[in-house]
């Protein structure tokens, strides 16, 4: 068991929802609520060191409900392990809170993640499109956008 | 009677510096904000190259995804081929035979140099020092030639395979690569003369783009970047993958307190201990398979294929729909030339990725743009994008 479940079930009992160990990944799905709260927890105690967020991904699990996945995967230097935390948003307007106060680098996934997945990052300072041109219709990363223009 | 002054002027200009500028390094372009010669903000605009390499993935066997990933940090081709094998061999729960690593190591630890040397030629050239490209670009193009032997491509070799490799080395490839590799270090030389102890580069580089150990964390930053600031961190150390546990190497840290002068000699140090692990894999490489012995992963051998109606079969299958993972997401990262580059699988089972999430370096970086250039000069942001070694095509994915 990954030493984070007992850490974070101890402290945040609620917002564990479920843990999953793929081939040696740790997943914890977690409530989206609390993802800020949580990501301080993990950055802060000393015990768990995960000071730096290698990436946000967002996937459309399409025709699942609650449809998006929001995964952010962290690492610590000083245990040099990894923890992946996964937040599931319904498919009618995906919102989850920015963790741009706690990462810095936040700023550029989550812009990515808002430009090609259409997840709102509430409290996102600078929250537009990244790759994209700005008037550009559509999130082409979610599974009804076509592969080839019409 | 007072005499007539000219109008203060607060206004500040707006500057574009690229999308088409040579320092840029492909099409970014970063939006200055100057008052006077100062940035008072400097904004990157990315996504010129945006080629949707994720999206195209979703329609693609795990194998026709090669020739995409290739494309990502073209200037390090193979090394983003290897993070996604190794990411879809996790994800089937396999390791491949242990010739198939050393090889693997080998390429990649060329392909490190020579994005390395690519880095240091263009960030001189950037910042006035013609010399070292010239130099630079003599070893490059042996390293391009040593790919070319493997598989025919010189930037983009399409050599690593799921499971494997595609084909074995070529005769000859061990001894000119050895030969490379003892050279190398008295050819390194050339270019820290040129530029360690050179009053004008150390007058661009030293104390611009200072990063400390904690912003580098705060930031995202990995690699070379972050060994800059003295971050103690290397996934080929820390956390091994395809055997780097058997080589001995050093992971050269910056000295001073972060600056671009202090990433140039992690960059540098980097080089000479790349060789080092080539020469001990080529010194070691052991003998056997260089591809994983399961009909589900592995095409079988041609001269089979043509005999053999059974291999014919499994050929076809294995082209037609893929090697299918089971259900479930992997994360896999890898130490490529520009940092920490990592894939993100999500597979449902089917012969085709469902999501693959490509954390890109380059990326990555470019978000602390602003905060490494507000309150320099603008010419401290053609040293800045030099330092942070990116690629447009990497970037923008």
């Amino acid at each position: 068991m990954h030493r984070a479940v007992d850490f974070l079930q101890e402290r945040f009992p609620e917002d564990v929802l479920e843990v999953v160990e793929f081939r040696g990944d740790t997943t914890l799905v977690v409530n989206p609520k609390a993802i800020r709260a949580l990501l301080t927890a993990l950055r802060d105690a000393p015990e768990m060191g995960y000071k730096y967020l290698s990436m946000i991904a967002a996937v459309d699990y399409y025709p699942a409900e609650p449809r998006f996945g929001v995964v952010y995967n962290l690492y610590s230097h000083r245990y040099r392990d990894r923890l992946t935390l996964k937040c599931l948003l319904p498919g009618e307007a995906p919102v989850i809170d920015s963790v741009v106060s706690v990462h810095a680098t936040a700023d550029f996934h989550e812009r990515e993640a808002y430009d090609l997945m259409g997840i709102v990052f509430k409290g996102h300072p600078n929250l537009k499109r990244i790759l994209l041109p700005e008037d550009f219709v559509g999130f082409p990363l979610r599974k009804e956008f076509p592969q080839r223009g019409q | 009677m007072t005499p007539v002054l000219p109008e203060k002027q607060y206004d500040t200009m707006l500057l574009n510096v690229g999308p088409s500028h040579p320092s840029t390094h492909g099409v970014l372009r970063v939006l200055v904000e100057l008052d006077g010669e100062v940035i008072v903000r400097a904004q990157p605009d990315l996504g010129y190259l945006h080629r949707g390499i994720e999206k195209l993935c979703e329609n693609r066997t795990y194998h026709q995804c090669i020739p995409l990933m290739n494309r990502l940090d073209y200037l390090a081709g193979e090394v983003n081929n290897f993070g996604f094998c190794l990411a879809v061999e996790k994800l089937l729960g396999i390791e491949v035979p242990k010739r198939a690593q050393y090889i693997r190591v080998i390429i990649a630890e060329l392909t490190r140099i020579a994005s390395h040397i690519f880095w240091l030629g263009t960030h001189a050239h950037d910042l006035g020092a013609m010399t070292p490209l010239f130099y630079g670009f003599r070893e490059r193009e042996k390293i391009m030639d040593l790919c070319e032997m493997v598989s025919g491509g010189r930037m983009f070799p399409a050599y690593f395979r799921i499971g494997g490799l595609a084909a074995d080395l070529p005769e000859g490839f061990v001894e000119e690569a050895l030969a490379f590799v003892k050279d190398f270090p008295n050819k390194w030389k050339d270019y820290d003369t040129l530029l360690t102890e050179n009053p004008i580069w150390k007058k661009r580089t030293v104390g611009v783009g200072v990063m400390t150990k904690e912003e580098c964390l705060q930031w995202g930053w990995s690699g070379p970047m972050a060994r800059g600031s003295g971050v103690d961190w290397d996934l080929r150390r820390d956390n091994p993958y395809s055997s780097y546990e058997d080589f001995d190497f050093n992971i050269p840290l910056g000295t001073r307190e972060g600056d671009v002068y202090s990433r140039y000699l992690v960059r540098m140090q980097e080089m000479l201990e790349s060789a080092k692990i080539v020469r001990q894999a080529l010194e070691k490489l052991p003998k056997g398979d260089i591809k994983v012995d399961d009909p589900r992963i592995s095409l079988p051998p041609k001269e089979k294929v043509y005999t053999d109606i059974a291999a014919l079969i499994n050929h076809f299958k294995l082209i037609q729909e893929g090697v299918t993972p089971p259900a479930g997401e992997v994360y896999q990262a890898i130490e490529a030339p520009k940092g920490e580059m990592g894939f993100y699988i999500v597979s449902d089972g089917s012969g085709r990725p469902f999501r693959v999430k490509i954390r890109r370096p380059s990326f990555v970086v470019l978000n602390a743009t602003d905060k490494l250039a507000r309150g320099r000069l603008l010419a401290d942001l053609i040293a800045l994008i030099g330092t942070m070694d990116i690629v447009l095509a990497d970037v923008d994915c």
